[in-house]
């Protein structure tokens, strides 16, 4: 017996019995013999909770986690503060062990929880529309390239080399599915190159994408961005943002920006090696019919009470097929309720207050690591919660010295930035102390 | 308590809070030194202010009108509605799988690089591939996955006529959807009368112009496609690969393997198969498993093995690029992980043969009823196309709107779109058969109901948190966020 599998062997026999069939092999005489596996599947024999349990503590434990190294790694993955009502409410086994709300009077609580996801998103970013959530940031860019390629009927999408390198190398991957022509804007001094940008937006310009704070953790001159894409006319601007940094910062909304989209794993989502996380996406009005993905709506019941629905599904698979915006199905699902929950924890002051700690302590920490000269700034521009410097050191070898003290280190540029050798990204949230702080810049300085 | 109908929102008070961080303890800078002003915002957030309290009854409200596997019977077929197991979210909340990051050094993550090669392993021993991309985030991200390697293929090989994709009229919604994302145009073959693949139809769609054909087998009627060996011989003559949608392969673990089928890329859905849980709409996870052929194809990066160190391996020379950020659902993997090493070789099969018993019980249970094909064996699911007897006003709507009285959810309904009135039912390995024999019981109510009170389907659900929604008012003048 199995404890996920109830029927016992009286109840086998007796169903069998009632269908008519000699043997449970009977059901399964439909299948040519000539393809039937022959043998049992070469994998462990079944075992107990007990051994599971055993045999996975100890992998986990070949793990080093951020509980053990303090944490200066971000680059698009980070440690923020996990409020521990997010980890209580998404654990309620009546959201997570449902699906998508399809009957949706059984699944008002969903639809719900979607719909104030969907505001939050729209308040934060200063936008009207947002679906219910895309795989992760890099899929939300792909995706809205694909959107601005179907609104302006355009194949061109022109991006910044400033914005995340893994959501580029995404990008292309799906922009040459459908033959989207992709041109990267390279970077100066840390921010996209403007004078590169104004040549190379035409009429034949899809959409100009570009992120702020930027891979480097700068900020990113939006408003002058936002002129140069918009100086034609049908042109889409699309930006990328770390939610966390709009505590503090302009709301891309309200600098003209036509479609935002961005990882959302900073709203209390775990690092969990990389997923699953959340990618948003949200739109001005006009293009909301345009958009991949559910979106839930307001509503009346027959009893004129207010309810939520899924809506707009004239743009989904499952009733467009071919003619669908996106073959999307599965979305992120609970993890948009991490993301509400999140939110509505910090709610208006908690979240610039984290913002603005982030911002303080990732300046403290520039300035005490750039203090003696032995590791340099690369750029002079603003910066949110991320920053580089270089040095004469390889990256891996001060990263091998900082493991050791138990300091998980910062990104190489070099996989993706080859001209900025050495340059290291280090990444500071609200939860580093100024004593961690002050150990990684001490330990740095110690590094030969 | 069924009755609470406020949003988060309307709870906001000024000067609430459900947040607390530690003081600042670096040396303070006004934010303007450090930010330009332009840069900064200078309205306040329009989040709410509420109190710890006030969010986890308002949620905990939320979640008493909701209808989950835990709560009942869930037989949504083609989505495999199963139980999740419990051990198997305490393994993906340990702190060692939990909280890595994505980029740190391999030495630090060498158990969740072990954890990623054995399940990549085991998923090709259970599908009869060659290698697996643990990538893509869900069963249609698995599909545009796919695609993406057949199209690379055939680019490979100069054969870039190759533009078309064969689906057939049963296949889900996504295939379709995702070969056109993949950029091909879709053909669109009947089924037989049956509802299999028709082989003259495909034949006359097959050309020197078709990258492949999509098929899921068991198929969505949850018959097993018994030509499929012919059907994956004439693809192959034509110089089209063959993909396989696993949203059905609960039917088949340790009974048939797709690659034996002759299949050359697939997905599994982890969150069908696997036992992961659905979350409401998400996150799945959507393996792509290929043969040899394909290999060389795969996004970067795979789990690769040196000695008894584990790494991630960019190094494949014609990699189409890749499809997400980072590897894929890792906190899904870790389930699934524990959910094979659960059920072990024995298990798995014992999960199909008993997903496949309760299909064919439940659908002989209600065969007098409900309009089914005589004599059919099903795999996982089957297909009634509404009631029996014909009454005319008496919908598969209605049925499945009182099946919420009862505490029930209902099976998928109007699709496949080639069955009139379609309810798509899977009732899955997970459910004895007192709760098959209950459902069936009143289902057989509810069809004797039709005939002597019909108004009462018409108007059901009566006892659920709301009644029918009016969704053309939703789709008609849109409210997509609180506007205060």
């Amino acid at each position: 017996m199995y404890p996920y599998i109830p029927n016992t062997q009286e109840d086998e026999k007796r169903m069998l019995e009632a269908i008519g069939a000699n043997s449970i092999d009977d059901l399964f005489s439909d299948i040519p013999e000539n393809i039937r596996l022959k043998r049992e599947l070469n994998l462990n024999s079944s075992m107990s909770e007990t051994e599971v349990s055993k045999d996975m503590i100890k992998l986990s434990q070949e793990n080093k986690s951020i509980n053990e190294l303090t944490c200066f790694l971000g680059a698009g993955a980070y440690d923020h503060y996990i409020p521990s009502i997010v980890g209580h409410i998404i654990s309620k086994s009546e959201f997570y062990t449902s699906y998508t709300p399809y009957q949706p009077e059984v699944s008002q609580g969903t639809l719900q929880y979607v719909f104030e996801y969907q505001t939050l998103m729209c308040n934060l970013t200063g936008m009207d529309v947002s679906n219910a959530s895309l795989y992760d940031g890099g899929t939300a860019i792909a995706e809205a390239a694909f959107m601005a390629s179907n609104i302006t009927r355009r194949d061109q999408i022109v991006i910044s080399k400033t914005v995340n390198p893994q959501a580029r190398e995404v990008l292309k991957t799906y922009g040459h599915l459908q033959g989207l022509e992709i041109v990267e804007i390279k970077d100066e001094d840390g921010v996209t190159n403007l004078d590169e940008l104004r040549n190379n937006v035409t009429d034949k310009t899809a959409a100009v994408i570009v992120q702020s704070p930027n891979f480097f953790g700068i900020i990113e001159d939006l408003k002058s961005i936002e002129e140069i894409a918009h100086s034609q006319k049908k042109t889409l601007f699309v930006t990328s943002v770390d939610p966390i940094s709009l505590g503090i910062l302009r709301a891309p909304g309200s600098l003209g920006a036509d479609v935002v989209v961005g990882e959302g794993q900073s709203l209390g989502i775990p690092l969990s090696f990389g997923g699953p996380y959340l990618g948003f996406i949200a739109v001005n009005k006009r293009h909301m019919r345009k958009l991949p993905g559910r979106i839930v709506g307001q509503t009346l019941d027959k009893d004129d009470k207010r309810s939520y629905v899924l809506t707009l599904q004239a743009r989904e698979q499952h009733i467009r097929r071919e003619k669908a915006t996106s073959n999307i199905c599965s979305n992120q699902g609970i993890n948009t309720l991490a993301a509400a929950v999140y939110l509505t924890t910090l709610g208006k002051k908690g979240l610039r207050e984290v913002a603005l700690q982030a911002t303080q302590k990732a300046h403290y920490a520039f300035k005490e690591i750039t203090k003696s000269g032995k590791y340099k700034p690369l750029f002079d521009k603003p910066f949110f919660k991320e920053f580089v410097v270089t040095s004469d050191v390889p990256v891996d070898d001060i990263n091998k010295k900082l493991i050791d003290e138990r300091i998980l280190g910062g990104y190489s540029l070099e996989r993706f930035y080859p001209q900025y050798k050495n340059a290291i990204l280090y990444a500071v949230t609200e939860k580093r102390t100024k004593g961690e702080i002050d150990k990684l810049s001490s330990v740095l300085e110690g590094i030969k | 308590m069924r009755e609470y109908n406020k949003l988060i929102f309307e709870l906001s008070r000024p000067g609430r809070r459900a947040y607390s961080l530690p003081e600042n303890d670096v040396q303070e800078v006004r934010i303007e030194e450090l930010i330009p002003a332009e840069y900064l915002n200078d309205d306040e957030l329009n989040l709410p202010e509420v109190s710890e309290v006030d969010i986890v009854r308002h949620y905990t409200n939320l979640a008493n009108k909701n209808f989950g596997v835990d709560t009942g019977f869930y037989p949504l077929g083609s989505c495999t509605m199963k139980y999740n197991p419990k051990v198997n979210e305490d393994m993906a909340n340990l702190d060692g799988f939990k909280n890595i990051h994505p980029r740190q050094p391999e030495e630090t993550v060498q158990g969740a690089l072990k954890l990623m090669y054995e399940l990549d392993e085991a998923l090709c021993e259970i599908s009869g591939m060659d290698k697996v991309t643990l990538q893509p985030a869900a069963g249609a991200h698995g599909e545009l996955t796919g695609l993406t390697l057949i199209r690379a293929y055939h680019e490979d090989r100069g054969d870039t006529k190759r533009t078309k994709i064969i689906v057939p009229d049963s296949a889900h919604g996504t295939n379709p959807a995702s070969a056109m994302m993949a950029g091909f145009d879709v053909i669109e073959i009947k089924s037989t009368e049956e509802g299999l693949v028709d082989l003259e139809s495909l034949k006359a769609a097959l050309s020197d112009e078709v990258a492949g054909l999509m098929l899921t087998n068991p198929n969505t009627l949850g018959l097993f496609e018994k030509e499929i060996k012919e059907i994956a011989d004439l693809v192959h003559e034509a110089g089209g690969l063959l993909y396989y949608d696993g949203a059905n392969a609960n039917a088949i673990l340790g009974q048939v393997r797709p690659g034996d089928m002759g299949f050359d890329v697939m997905h599994f859905n982890l969150h069908k198969t696997f036992s992961t849980p659905h979350g409401g709409g998400g996150p799945g996870s959507g393996p792509v498993a290929v043969k040899k052929i394909l290999i060389d194809f795969l996004p970067t990066p795979v789990i690769g093995k040196d000695g008894q160190r584990y790494y991630l391996n960019y190094d494949i020379p014609k990699t189409v690029g890749r499809m997400k950020d980072f590897y894929g659902h890792f906190g899904i993997m870790v389930r699934a992980y524990a959910y094979i090493l659960s059920m072990g070789s024995d298990g798995l099969n014992k999960v199909s043969e008993m997903a496949v018993l309760n299909a064919n019980y439940l659908a002989h249970r209600l065969k007098d009823h409900y309009s089914l094909p005589d004599d059919a064996i099903y795999k996982h699911e089957f297909v009634m196309a509404g009631l029996k007897s014909e009454l005319s006003e008496i919908t598969t709507l209605d049925v499945a709107k009182r099946l919420l009285d009862y505490g029930y959810h209902p099976p998928t309904v109007y699709f496949p779109l080639i069955v009139h009135e379609a309810m798509m039912t899977e009732p899955t390995e997970s459910e004895s058969k007192e709760t098959l024999d209950e459902f069936a019981d009143v289902l057989i109510e509810i069809a004797q109901e039709a005939k002597e009170k019909p108004e009462n389907l018409k108007e059901a659900p009566h006892d659920t948190p709301v009644r029918r929604l009016d969704e053309t008012l939703a789709a008609r003048k849109p409210v997509l966020k609180y506007e205060g």
